[in-house]
């Protein structure tokens, strides 16, 4: 026990440093948090009201589940222009299989997901096998698949889906308690979660003092977790006084903890970074660059597909129209989550957290009916603020 | 005759290292002068601050040019003189075309508009003057070596050259493009350039130099005048090696066990260049506990040789079979050839060897992730306990493994490097320019890990342009050039001599 109380005398001191040098992570939350106070101010509380609290995971659920793939591709030193008409694509596929041609809907979604997959691939092929940029290859297949959806749906909406597709996005988690609102399993399940990340957090600071690392101070600490827990335990809430947990809100809080466990705990995890930061070195590591490189398309790839289930099943269509320029949203989202342009860096925590910003935003911009000129032109600032602050940062450092 | 240049008492000091120790240099008008000596013995340095690269104020002495004291505070203003300088790596634009490359940042334009005949005719007459009869507007990168040299040179004359420099500039030419080389230097001398020709063959800077300075460990050794006296290769060869061996390296019980590894009939040729074969017809051998060295100037075709080897990382149409304790093994992919107990620690650690962002524990571990994991799944406590581990025995200096590896010393880098091959358990590795860049005391640890390893039977085949850390570390040197091992010697006799005698007269 010893080694902790010197951990912590040693550490004291320099708060100030171990802030400035941590900046960008803390700052990521702060700067949500922020947002949504100041969205909750102006718009008289209608931000942080329980139905627009569920509009809000409902509307960037796609975005989020894209971002998680998009921040491999990204961290691998690749960018995918193309999974906006991805999404579009898929969706359509989707519409046509069930609406037109009858297909059962529990055969459609695998099938759309093994299409998202090959698209994925496809691309991954010319980019890793033939070394064509990223770049121009996913402009190629943005341009393909929006011309393939409209070819798909005849340049019209399908629709309506059967109730069980719409499930997919609109539907609800029963409350097994049977209490109804609050919805005692949304409450459950909020406790247990903000219980596990105060946990983890204490688990991986015990360990980190045993080595005697840099760790935050303590009251840092305390004070970070109890904003993260408190801020779960509040939107769960919330969420609870209304219908209970999203469907969609699940799917994507299950993927973010397998994303971001696959990307800082395992092998796999690991070498892509590797990859992305020095991919010679990676190579003469006895890395499988390629391949890793390939595989980070495909999962885009069915990442994308997820992503064009839900959206459309929350519009209950798919349009020619479907996730138009969906792609810049994502991109921008792993930006400001402080993914790095040259490969190599960025956390799918971070990923997550910049989507929620842009989400947030979207939503109480539009709440306060700020048209959508306007909107584009903050949301461009914004993404050139949080660049401009992570290069500033990276110089400062120096 | 009058001096053209003279260079005074030049120091130029890097971090850790003096890379010229009070240099002189004393260049007449209309000669040709060649500067010689090992690599790393400051030449290039030299010239570095003689054309501005190094401006004035990051060295100590004087420059004095054309009777003038000379100040250049980058290569704009030494060119501004007639100094022209034309490296070893041609600074060519691939692209575009001989005419282009020739004028380019020099264009002949009036307000910004290209004048192209007027660009034309002028190329016309330069290449016609040094004798490439190619069409203007051929893109240089169709061009071979040889005459992309020629353009150079007449990129060099179209800016009113007085003091030609070229590094090296017959090092990747066949015979009879050197020769050619040789001679247009020779016409260009006639015509009143002066020139200052670094170069490792002796034969030629014996044919054409008029005097030749000698630099060794960054300081002047001799300046031999050609016209007055006959000077033997073997003169300017006890010159260039001629150091007292004053650096130490620690003691080891010399012993070679058990074969260890066998490498039969070795060839490869250049990745791009499917008809130039870049390693002829190797064989060689490592004992168990022994460390061989591979001696051989830059260009000689060592690290390709090691490459090659190391999971077929360079070249193509490798045919040869390397056998590990008398089994033939399969190096075809570095993956397998890390499971067949080969490791290769490269020359350039930034760019080959580490993920610079990513810490030293993450690079540590890069290469043998699956001794840290289960199932895919990293343990990191088991991690950081092995990043621990090294850091003590290999004595990286650092506050802790956490620290990214961009914030380290070169010495602490390659420590790293080293750290993650070790980790990976290899048999035998292959160490490309251990300890280029590296600081004296950083130096005598990594000679110290080697012998440790040695202690431990594993086989250790280090490649080296330092030719006195060769001959203090090796048991067993092999002498390579232009893609072949030209020469085998034991360390007992072995010498600096007898190493360059095989390579300039090969």
């Amino acid at each position: 026990m010893t080694d902790t109380t010197q951990g912590e005398r040693a550490t004291q001191p320099n708060m100030g440093a171990y802030l400035l040098g941590h900046l960008r992570e803390y700052g990521l939350l702060f700067a949500l948090i922020a947002i949504m106070l100041f969205f909750q101010v102006v718009t008289d509380g209608t931000l942080l009201r329980p139905v627009n609290i569920t509009n809000l995971f409902l509307q960037n659920s796609y975005i989020i589940i894209m971002a998680l793939g998009m921040l491999i591709v990204i961290v691998g030193g690749h960018i995918d222009l193309s999974v906006g008409s991805v999404m579009g694509f898929v969706g359509a596929l989707a519409a046509v299989m069930i609406v037109n041609l009858d297909v059962p809907v529990a055969i459609t979604i695998p099938v759309c997901l093994v299409v998202g997959g090959l698209i994925g691939a496809a691309q991954g092929y010319w980019v890793t096998y033939w070394n064509i940029p990223s770049f121009i290859v996913t402009l190629a297949g943005m341009l393909v698949f929006r011309g393939l959806s409209l070819w798909l749906l005849e340049g019209q909406s399908v629709g309506p889906f059967p109730r069980e597709f719409q499930l997919l996005s609109t539907g609800f988690i029963p409350d097994v308690f049977g209490v109804g609102r609050p919805n005692v399993t949304a409450l459950a399940v909020g406790v247990i979660a903000a219980c596990a990340i105060v946990y983890l957090g204490m688990r991986k600071r015990a360990r980190n003092m045993a080595y005697g690392i840099e760790d935050e101070p303590i009251s840092f600490f305390v004070v970070r977790n109890a904003i993260v827990a408190g801020a779960l335990l509040f939107v769960i809430y919330k969420l609870s006084t209304f219908r209970g947990l999203p469907n969609v809100l699940v799917t994507m809080g299950l993927l973010t903890i397998v994303y971001a466990f696959l990307t800082e705990q395992t092998t796999i995890g690991r070498r892509v970074y590797a990859l992305g930061g020095n991919v010679k070195a990676a190579k003469l590591s006895g890395i499988p660059t390629e391949r890793l490189t390939f595989l980070t398309f495909v999962n885009m790839g069915v990442l994308a597909a997820l992503a064009g289930l839900i959206f459309a099943a929350r519009l209950n269509t798919a349009t020619p129209k479907a996730g138009f320029a969906v792609e810049l949203d994502v991109i921008a989202a792993v930006f400001i989550g402080g993914a790095s342009m040259s490969g190599g860096v960025g956390k799918i925590v971070g990923a997550v957290i910049g989507a929620f910003i842009m989400g947030v935003m979207n939503n109480g911009m539009s709440i306060m009916g700020i048209g959508i000129d306007y909107q584009q032109v903050i949301k461009g600032l914004v993404l050139l603020a949080a660049v401009i602050f992570d290069v500033y940062n990276k110089q400062k450092q120096r | 005759m009058t001096t053209l240049l003279e260079m005074r008492d030049i120091t130029k000091t890097f971090p850790g290292v003096k890379a010229l120790d009070n240099v002189n240099l004393k260049v007449t008008a209309g000669e040709i002068h060649a500067l010689v000596g090992e690599n790393g013995a400051g030449k290039s340095t030299l010239m570095k601050v003689l054309s501005g690269v190094y401006p004035q104020g990051t060295y100590d002495g004087d420059i004095h040019y054309d009777g003038q004291v000379a100040r250049f505070g980058g290569i704009a203003d030494s060119e501004a003189l007639g100094i022209i300088i034309i490296h070893q790596e041609l600074a060519l634009v691939p692209l575009l075309s001989i005419a282009e490359n020739l004028f380019v940042g020099n264009e002949c334009a009036s307000k910004g508009v290209m004048n192209w005949p007027e660009t034309f005719r002028r190329t016309e007459a330069l290449l016609k003057k040094v004798g490439l009869k190619e069409a203007p507007a051929t893109p240089v990168d169709r061009l071979g070596v040889g005459k992309q040299q020629l353009v150079e040179i007449a990129k060099a004359l179209s800016k009113d050259v007085r003091l030609l420099i070229l590094d090296e500039p017959t090092a990747a030419l066949s015979e009879s493009d050197s020769q050619a080389l040789l001679d247009l230097l020779l016409e260009l001398k006639a015509e009143g350039v002066t020139s200052i020709i670094i170069s490792h063959k002796l034969n030629e800077v014996r044919r054409v130099a008029d005097t030749i300075t000698v630099i060794r460990d960054g300081a002047t050794v001799s300046t031999l005048d050609a016209r007055t006296e006959s000077i033997t290769e073997d003169r300017i060869v006890r010159d260039m090696v001629g150091r007292d061996m004053s650096q130490r390296y620690p003691e080891r019980e010399r012993r070679a066990g058990d074969m260890l590894m066998e490498v039969q009939g070795w060839n490869v040729w250049h990745p791009e260049h499917a008809t130039r074969q870049m390693i002829k017809d190797i064989n060689f051998h490592v004992r168990a506990g022994e460390v061989v060295g591979i001696a051989g100037l830059m260009g000689a075709g060592r690290t390709e040789l090691a490459m090659s080897l190391f999971g077929r990382s360079y070249g193509q149409n490798i045919s040869g079979t390397v056998k590990l304790k008398g089994q033939v093994v399969d190096t075809s992919t570095v993956a397998a050839a890390i499971r067949s107990g080969l490791a290769y620690v490269t020359e350039d650690r930034k760019e080959l060897g580490l993920v610079l962002e990513d810490t030293i524990q993450r690079n540590i571990t890069l290469a043998n992730l699956s001794d840290v994991s289960r199932s895919g799944v990293i343990n990191e406590a088991e991690e950081t306990k092995v990043a621990e581990r090294y850091r003590k025995a290999m004595n990286i200096r650092t506050p802790s493994v956490f620290q990214r590896v961009m914030n380290l010393s070169g010495g602490n880098q390659q420590k790293v490097v080293l750290s993650k091959w070790l980790f990976a358990g290899p048999e035998v590795l292959i160490l490309d320019e251990p300890t280029r860049g590296i600081d004296v005391g950083a130096k005598f640890e990594i000679y110290g890990i080697i012998n440790e390893l040695s202690a431990q039977g594993k086989g250790v085949v280090m490649i080296s342009s330092e030719m006195p850390e060769l001959l203090g570390m090796s048991d067993r040197i092999y002498v390579m050039n232009e893609g072949g091992f030209v020469g085998e010697l034991d360390a007992s006799e072995a010498s600096q001599e007898r190493i360059m005698s095989f390579i300039v007269t090969d």
